[in-house]
């Protein structure tokens, strides 16, 4: 059984919180006007139960817009919007373009 | 008790009343929780009734999260959430809990 899950962490010794303020990075704005354009394809509370799912070290890891790319892929891959098979080729022919 | 927001969804009816005390069920179901590990098992009084709401829980897995759960605002005291706390005996803490997650303290 799983006690408490690991992002349900309120009330755990954690040190004091350091504000910090960055502009937004061009693909961290992309992600934003995804989610918002796929807008009932992908529930904010699938989105929020894809990123409680990632593994410890990734949720602690990860920044913000890591997570929801991560987790608005993976609701696609849920709903059938995309498979794993189009999202693997898509991700090698991206990486090609670096190259 | 009228709710702050008006919804129009089919819903759960509303069973407890402004002010009354209520317990925080204390269960660890798997999906997405909104109900903070820290306040299972505590009591709180009723501050207000939001509204009613599809189920987050629900929705969370791909279903309508129909009939809608009545949404409260809780009050409990920080004393009584946290052992150890330093601050004012007044302090509060308000947390939206869905009807589901409540029963009568």
């Amino acid at each position: 059984m799983i006690e408490r899950s690991h992002h349900d962490m309120g009330g755990r010794p954690a040190g004091k919180v350091k504000p910090t303020e960055h502009d937004y990075a061009e693909w961290e704005r992309r992600v934003d006007a995804m989610a918002v354009l796929l807008g009932k394809r992908a529930t904010v509370d699938e989105r929020r139960k894809n990123i409680e799912a990632l593994p410890p070290d990734a949720y602690d890891r990860m920044a913000y817009y890591e997570k929801w790319i991560i987790s608005l892929t993976q609701t696609l891959i849920q709903r059938g919007v995309i498979t794993t098979e189009e999202l693997g080729r898509k991700m090698e022919e991206v990486k090609a373009r670096k190259r | 008790m009228n709710p702050q927001f008006v919804t129009d969804y089919p819903a759960v009816e509303a069973k407890f009343h402004l002010g009354e005390r209520v317990r925080v069920r204390q269960a660890a179901p798997l999906g997405h929780i909104r109900t903070p590990f820290y306040i299972r098992g505590h009591v709180g009084e009723i501050e207000r009734l939001c509204g009613s709401f599809p189920n987050p829980e629900e929705l969370a897995q791909m279903r309508d999260g129909l009939p809608a759960q009545p949404l409260y605002r809780v009050r409990f005291r920080q004393k009584d959430v946290w052992p150890d706390y330093r601050g004012s005996d007044k302090d509060v803490l308000e947390i939206e809990i869905f009807q589901h997650w409540l029963e009568r303290a």
